[in-house]
């Protein structure tokens, strides 16, 4: 399947304002169909500004460059558009709607993202309860309302379950991880490895190295103050572990990559 | 695109499917066989009784409540009902002389008129019975057999108080008397039409019976007169439907609703208006609910330019028990002034309130209640929940609850909570490549889950759609 998908996410030059002040700086950053980048930073570095802006939350303003998937420039297009061209955003805290039920949010997204495609309402209903299983998720959250009244994890997990369901061609899990006990993280961590499988190219923003021991990603990139100051496999989750990202800041990186 | 899908409804909106709220907006050519003339004075009282052929005793309740109307001055506590002049609108307008239990009898522009409301088709699929009222009086009514046999009465109250005139007057203007309200006065005057309904001893009728009212002009008024009887240990769902055209100037609808829930007995009145954007709505509803027996109401409040409505239930008897359910829509330039009234008078009842309601385009919503718990009223309990949702940030909503808790030993909670759709929750939204208007209707629909419900399956389709239909109308984001 890995071989069938070649999409292409290209962040050019891309610099971010959030109200006055600027964020992200000419960040650079290619992903493509099947690979798993990790993004690491300290608090404040523009991790999260960097997901809003990808998806095209109106609220993260792009100065300058461009977001290009498989050479189409989408930098104009707006959320939903964005989504419809296979942009998808785990977010770091979703936002409950009281209400909306599960199965009504979940359908009318699918069927907005994927127009052309005939689906009975029995089988999408067994396939989100397939991967409600899969997520060790009891089978009645198809009818409790979006977000509302879960707990952090269960939050995560009903993240990480759109990104299955709605086979994006980019995934952005912003800080996943993030108040998820051993147990849960391992589920997700299968997922996003299920999700690499299917073709999906995925950006993984997280502060700790802990889930990237799970899903071994292929290239990690540093941010610091808005700018990927270093890109490499492996080795630099250790490096960032060991030395802390005051390493970076002291513009030690710099030095010893050159 | 929007998908909703519960237990009891799958339905799919197409993105393509235009919404028509003119669906109603239509005008029905037809010439009266008869009407009053303009204002309201002692002769077209005089002469409406006449016409009707009614027996003395109507005759005089409907001139003293005539007095009254005249000795009470407008309300000013709620909206601005200024634009009303009593002397330029047409109280009684009789649009044919047959009353039909059959739709072949009834003239064809009028069953045209209620073929496109969908009024035959929702009796042939799911009632029990249909009244149907055009302008003044009731054109059409039909009870089934097999509850005919049982002893159901359902027919226009014009033809009940010629058939039935002892029990009309043993119970006709004692839930709310004339002097209830100056519109209760209007209506007692000038009132035609509406239905009544008779549910003997013990029968429960099991499909819901339904009173359709079509108003066709301007600067005329609809004085309906509704009055169910649920003897002991019956039940029955009562579904009223009302629809109009639109005009430049305003129509008024002014009705009375009196139900009498004997021990033991169920009854459930199901209203949903949707009257065009010139209806100035104004109706009284009330009921007398005994020993264990319990009242239901359930109000959707889609259209009207002003509407003042409180259904109320007076909780006579020991366990009698209410429940009230509003969801009224404030969209443009309207005034939804609802709420609910409850009386606690004997111990052990219990009530419940919940109000919803939805403004946006400068639209006003405000909850009214009164819930009264009497001394002596032990052990009674009672909730009020009213919830607003604000879509923009040109409209309004206001909650004026009035609580009178006078027994010790009763149980009352009140809550009460004004919501605005944020951000945040149209981002997450599209963020699924779902459209900014359609993430607005999910929302809304979402805040008004727990009461659609209640509302029976056509009903809640068109609260569905014209959901749709205004969200669409609003303006992006920030």
């Amino acid at each position: 399947m890995e071989s069938q998908l070649s999409n292409v996410l290209n962040i050019e030059n891309l610099s971010v304002d959030v109200g006055e002040r600027n964020i992200l700086k000419s960040l650079n950053l290619t992903i493509k169909s099947g690979e798993i980048h990790a993004l690491m930073g300290p608090n404040g570095a523009g991790k999260s500004t960097l997901a809003q802006a990808i998806i095209g939350n109106p609220k993260y303003k792009i100065t300058s460059g461009r977001i290009l998937v498989n050479g189409k420039d989408i930098t104009d297009l707006q959320l939903y558009e964005r989504a419809r061209e296979g942009l998808f955003l785990a977010f770091q805290e979703p936002v409950a709607v009281q209400g909306l039920k599960y199965i009504n949010f979940l359908r009318t997204a699918y069927m907005s993202l994927h127009p052309n495609e005939k689906l009975e309402y029995k089988k999408f209903i067994e396939q989100v309860q397939e991967l409600l299983g899969l997520f060790r998720l009891d089978k009645s959250f198809v009818e409790r309302s979006l977000n509302d009244g879960l707990s952090g994890g269960e939050k995560k997990r009903m993240e990480a379950l759109q990104m299955l369901l709605f086979k994006p061609k980019f995934v952005i899990l912003d800080e996943i991880d993030s108040g998820l006990d051993v147990d849960a993280l391992k589920i997700v961590a299968e997922a996003v490895k299920k999700a690499k499988e299917n073709g999906t190219g995925i950006l993984i923003i997280t502060h700790y190295k802990r889930i990237l021991d799970y899903v071994s990603p292929d290239f990690i990139h540093v941010l610091v103050d808005g700018t990927i100051v270093e890109s490499g496999k492996a080795e630099i989750a250790k490096k960032i572990e060991e030395f802390g990202y005051d390493y970076y800041r002291r513009g030690e990186a710099s030095a010893k990559v050159g | 695109m929007i998908i909703i899908e519960g237990v009891r409804q799958v339905q799919k909106l197409d993105e393509n499917f235009e919404i028509r709220k003119d669906k109603y907006d239509f005008r029905t050519n037809i010439k009266p066989v008869y009407q009053v003339g303009q204002g309201l004075t002692r002769a077209v009282v005089e002469e409406i009784s006449r016409v009707k052929k009614e027996p003395e005793w109507m005759k005089n309740i409907r001139l003293r409540a005539l007095e009254i109307f005249n000795s009470k001055p407008l309300p000013t506590w709620g909206p601005d009902l200024s634009e009303l002049n009593f002397d330029e609108i047409t109280y009684y307008i009789k649009p044919e002389e047959r009353k039909s239990t059959s739709w072949d009898e009834v003239p064809k522009e009028i069953k045209e008129t209620f073929d496109k409301l969908g009024v035959p088709e929702m009796e042939r699929k799911y009632l029990a019975g249909t009244v149907a009222q055009f302008e003044s009086e009731g054109v059409y009514s039909k009870i089934k057999k097999q509850w005919e046999e049982k002893g159901v009465i359902f027919m226009d109250m014009d033809s009940a108080l010629q058939r039935y005139p002892d029990i009309i007057r043993e119970h006709f203007g004692r839930v709310v008397p004339a002097s209830d309200n100056k519109f209760a006065a209007l209506n007692t005057a000038v009132w035609s039409g509406g239905s009544f309904l008779y549910i003997p001893r013990g029968v429960h009728v099991d499909l819901p019976v339904q009173a359709y009212f079509r108003m066709n002009g301007e600067l005329e008024g609809q004085f309906e007169r509704t009055l169910i009887i649920a003897e002991e240990g019956a039940s029955v769902h009562y579904i009223e439907g009302c629809t109009a055209p639109t005009y430049s100037r305003y129509a008024l609808h002014a009705a009375v609703v009196e139900v009498y829930a004997k021990k033991n007995s169920k009854v459930r009145y199901t209203s949903i208006q949707n009257w065009s954007d010139n209806v100035i709505n104004l109706p009284t509803k009330r009921a007398w609910v005994e020993e264990n027996a319990r009242m239901e109401w359930v109000q959707g409040s889609l259209g009207s330019k002003i509407t003042m409505t409180y259904p109320s239930s007076i909780l006579r008897g020991e366990y009698a028990s209410t429940s009230n359910l509003n969801v009224a829509l404030a969209m443009g330039e309207v005034w939804k002034d609802n709420g609910a009234k409850v009386v606690h008078a004997a111990p052990n009842t219990s009530s419940k309130v919940v109000a919803k309601s939805i403004s946006g385009r400068g639209g006003m919503s405000v909850y009214r209640g009164l819930l009264r718990i009497n001394q002596g009223a032990y052990n009674s309990k009672s909730s009020v929940q009213c919830d607003a949702l604000i879509v923009d940030d040109v409209s309004k909503s206001n909650t004026y609850p009035h609580n009178e808790i006078l027994e010790d030993t009763a149980a009352f909670s009140h809550e009460a909570s004004v919501g605005k759709i944020s951000e945040e929750q149209i981002n997450y939204l599209m963020s699924r490549g779902i459209r900014e208007e359609d993430a607005r209707s999910l929302i809304v629909l979402g805040f008004l889950d727990d009461v659609l419900k209640e509302i029976p399956l056509e009903y809640s389709i068109e609260f569905n759609k014209l959901i749709r239909l205004e969200m669409s109308k609003m303006g992006a984001v920030g």
